[in-house]
């Protein structure tokens, strides 16, 4: 199969790559260029493991492909830290034990920061909602609904 | 003396709520799980699997693939050789068939290949000659003379005829006249139950990669829960010596029990041997739920008779589960589980392990004892409604406490059920008012625990810092917990302390991170490893001083002479003593090896609110709150995620988790769509009440916390879903269609 050339952005940093036609994002990042933070728990978009940003948008990179990467701007949880500097809720989540094996952390992060900056105030309802396509089966989300909502307080007084 | 280690003190760092060692790296994405390694020339394995429940493999034909540009090894069972032992045999034709598909999802071939896409081309080009045979799914149906036999020659000597060849073991526990007890009860309730089989649910998919050289030597790289265990079960299936097989433990994505043994690494292993290259082989989580350990289903029958004023006067329980194709392993531990919170006169269960066409079962959290124990609390639920009585009074009244003879035969010692029991009493959630359609459950929990084969090396740097070696998978922040008791012995900071998981070349064997014993036995072997250090420690201070080494003793972080010829010695710190080893005899380090008994057992209390939407038959959970005995909590944190997860896991399993199968024996909902677990949106904050019940098998009473979190909830959620909607449920999960079918029969 012929591959694609793929020019994009990730976390700030112009990215080239080929692909296959059929290849997923989730793929490419993991593959290709080492960003192995995005998870692969399923392969249909119902884990949210994968989770990350395309041009703003909370999407599966499982369910988008490679060469839909073109011109766009990706943010995956490798680029949520400014540097040694953690994101209040990359923090939050450390200090408030909201992991347990960690490995749908990712995930969770990049999809509660989406949603923070949508709504920096969310109810526990709202949150519970948005949350709901990103499974975690450790922890029962008890800890994770109470990490997020001390990071968005701290943000919000910021 | 296993069961004299505690000794009251009082703690400075343990309970503590520190931060986990690996946060940074979990949220930052740098942790390295399973499928994130790589290797130089690493090519890519993947598994051609059965689609047929029950299947003669006539043939394979793979010249095909291995004809196809980029494909480097193929491998089927005839590339292993057999296994004298049943238990390996097991293990290993579990990961390979051998002659038959044992079920939908068994594997029958591998690929290797230099790239996924070609891995998946090649798959397709094998050619395997199936003769479909018939198969059975059901508990009750296997277990019936003239059903399918999934295997012959596995039944053992004690199951009595007139049974299919699927029922292999038969096992039997209690004391006491049954017979005379019913005869005193003032009503007997007999009930039958079901509950459908379900998966561990881990988010991360098993995943590997393997290394074999031409010289016979192997590195493998997995996300297990027993890399040690991994390599005993790949070398005898390889043929390779312990020494020659090095296994890695990556970071783990969750585990629950199900990653307890192998399903790919030998495959992965024999590819990589076949290719002369690494070879990274990832599950797809299709794969998962075919294929590796969902846990039992089960059908079971309860009998239980009580006085008017509520005391249990006789209980019976037979308990029949399918493990899948080959003999269960979880049976015992429900039958011996089921009535483990009563102090009972007269008590049995009996257990039957039955085989059908699934997949092999793996542990899963408290294995075999969630479904005795929600068919035995849903009974004693219902004689407490008859005779009008309250729940938890009726449970204080046949507690087991300590000296109880324990209805699977040991006395227990200190045991914290009655102030667990308590506690649930006198939390404001049980007085809480109901409403419409809504109602309250509750239910007991208990898990045995385990000890185990442990070893704990700390070494003491020449900075003052320490280093720990241990040798279990860090499942949910044990590296944290044992880096917290390794600083309340040395009395040095916890951020001092550094806590690796080593792999098996540089440790002695560890068992499994199963049975909740790592915070107990790794926790105890590291407690012992600081004290062999602090000896070591003050040896050299003697030295330094010139006076005896009885004459030393460990103080707040330091060596001080003690008694009354030690002399005036100002204290010489941890850092101090380091600092000039060198001169005083070289590396000082403190070891300890121990096949831990002692593990002290561990009871839960669950309390939920639930209301039922009549139209659409959905269970909102409203309220829920865990009252669980560590012993001692460590990290508070984690003990309660260990609760909340468990009784989530336990909510899963009790409302919408099933395995279901079609009249093609295969698997239909093999997706995280379809097998539904719990889901934010789904659950309230899960409460948790801590009660410390000091285990006297530990120095710091700590008790494994990890598995009696999912028991109680299923009939906790049974209990208060018949008590919403008037009528008693008596099969899992209770579903939106289950409870409309139950409504509509009233």
């Amino acid at each position: 199969m012929t591959k694609i050339h793929v020019s994009t952005t990730i976390n700030g940093d112009a990215h080239e790559f080929l692909c296959a036609p059929d290849e997923t994002l989730l793929d490419v990042l993991r593959n290709r260029l080492s960003l192995t933070g995005a998870k692969e728990g399923c392969g249909t978009g119902d884990c949210g493991a994968c989770s990350v940003t395309v041009n703003g948008r909370l999407v599966c990179s499982c369910l988008v492909l490679g060469a839909e990467a073109e011109g766009a701007e990706i943010a995956t949880i490798e680029g949520m830290a400014d540097g040694d500097d953690l994101h209040p809720l990359q923090r939050h989540f450390i200090d408030g034990a909201a992991l347990q094996c960690g490995v749908c952390t990712p995930g969770i992060l990049v999809a509660a920061k989406a949603l923070l900056e949508k709504n920096p105030d969310p109810t526990d309802e709202e949150l519970r909602y948005w949350l709901a396509g990103n499974l975690c089966r450790c922890t029962g989300y008890d800890k994770i609904i109470r990490a997020v909502q001390a990071a968005a307080a701290e943000m919000r007084g910021a | 003396m296993s069961l004299d280690e505690y000794r009251k003190r009082e703690f400075t760092q343990v309970g503590t709520r520190v931060r986990r060692p690996d946060g940074v790296d979990k949220v930052t994405g740098r942790a390295m799980y399973g499928a994130d390694a790589t290797a130089p020339g690493m090519l890519w394995g993947r598994i051609l699997r059965s689609p047929h429940a029950h299947a003669r493999i006539r043939s394979i034909d793979a010249s095909a693939a291995l004809a196809l540009k980029g494909v480097k090894a193929v491998v089927t069972a005839a590339d292993f050789a057999v296994p004298e032992d049943d238990f390996t045999r097991d293990v290993q034709d579990n990961c390979m068939a051998r002659g038959r598909a044992l079920y939908d999802g068994h594997a029958v071939a591998a690929v290797a290949a230099v790239d996924q896409a070609t891995a998946r081309a090649a798959l397709k080009l094998i050619k395997v000659d199936y003769e479909i045979l018939p198969h059975v799914t059901d508990v009750d149906a296997a277990m019936q003379p003239g059903a399918p036999v999934v295997q012959e020659g596995r039944v053992q000597e004690n199951v009595p005829k007139g049974f299919s060849d699927n029922v292999t073991a038969h096992f039997e526990f209690g004391h006491g006249d049954l017979d005379a007890g019913f005869a005193k009860a003032d009503k007997i309730v007999e009930r039958s139950f079901k509950t459908a089989a379900t998966h561990q649910g881990y988010i991360e998919p098993h995943a590997c990669l393997a290394s074999v050289t031409s010289d016979g030597k192997a590195d493998l790289w997995c996300c297990t829960q027993g890399h040690f265990y991994v390599r005993t079960l790949c070398a005898e299936i390889l043929g390779m010596e312990a020494s020659q097989l090095r296994v890695t433990a990556s970071e783990i994505g969750g585990g629950f029990g199900g990653k307890t043994t192998v399903f790919i690494e030998p495959v992965a292993l024999m590819l990589s041997k076949k290719a002369g290259r690494p070879v990274k082989l990832v599950m797809s989580r299709d794969e998962v739920f075919r294929a590796t350990g969902p846990t039992v289903s089960s059908s079971s029958d309860v009998k239980i008779g009580m006085t008017k004023d509520g005391r249990i006067t006789a209980a019976q329980a037979t308990l029949r589960y399918q493990g899948g194709a080959f003999p269960c392993g979880t049976t015992e531990f429900g039958t011996q589980a089921a009535f483990a919170a009563y102090d009972l006169d007269a008590v049995r269960t009996y257990g039957w392990s039955v085989m059908t066409n699934r997949p092999k079962e793996a542990a899963y959290r408290a294995p075999g004892a969630p479904v005795a124990i929600y068919a035995v609390e849903s009974v004693v639920d219902e004689l407490c409604q008859h005779f009008g009585l309250d729940p938890l009074d009726v449970r204080l009244k046949n507690a087991a406490r300590k000296g109880t003879k324990s209805s699977y035969g040991p006395t227990f010692p200190d045991i914290g059920l009655v102030a667990t029991l308590e506690a649930a009493k006198a939390h404001p959630h049980y007085k809480a008012p109901l409403g419409p359609n809504q109602g309250r459950g509750l239910s007991c929990g208990f898990w045995f625990n385990f000890g185990g084969n442990t070893c704990v090396s700390l070494n003491v740097n020449t900075d003052g810092t320490v280093g720990i070696t241990e040798g279990n998978p860090d499942i949910g922040g044990s590296r944290a917990s044992i880096s917290l008791m390794a600083a309340e012995e040395l009395g040095i900071p916890y951020d001092n302390i550094r806590t690796i998981v080593a792999d098996t070349s540089s440790l002695g064997y560890n068992d499994v991170t199963d049975g909740s014993r790592v915070t107990f036995a790794v926790g105890l072997a590291t407690i012992k490893a600081a004290r062999d250090a602090v000896r070591k420690m003050c040896a050299r201070a003697a030295k330094i001083w010139g006076i005896d080494e009885e004459a030393v003793q460990w103080k707040d972080g330091a060596a001080v002479p003690a008694g009354p010829n030690a002399g005036k010695f100002p204290p010489m710190t941890l850092a101090e003593i380091a600092a000039v080893s060198a001169e005083t005899g070289g590396p000082i380090a403190g070891h300890y090896e121990v096949n831990a008994d002692g593990a002290g057992v561990s009871f839960g209390v669950h309390l939920c609110d639930v209301e039922v939407d009549r139209e659409t038959g959905a269970t909102k959970v409203l309220r829920y709150t865990v009252f669980q005995d560590a012993g001692k909590a460590v990290h508070p944190d984690y003990v309660e995620g260990q609760m909340q997860g468990g009784a989530v896991q336990g909510i899963g399993w009790a409302l919408n988790e099933e395995y279901i199968y079609g009249p093609d024996g295969r698997l239909q909902n093999p997706t995280f769509l379809d097998y539904r677990v719990p889901v934010a949106s789904d659950l309230p904050m899960i409460e948790t009440v801590i009660l410390e019940i000091p285990n006297p098998g530990h120095p710091y009473g700590v008790r494994g916390v990890g598995e009696t979190g999912i028991v109680p909830p299923l009939a906790a959620l049974s209990n208060a879903v018949s008590h919403a909607i008037g009528l008693r449920m008596s099969e899992l999960p209770m579903s939106p269609p289950r409870i409309l079918k139950a409504l509509g029969g009233s």
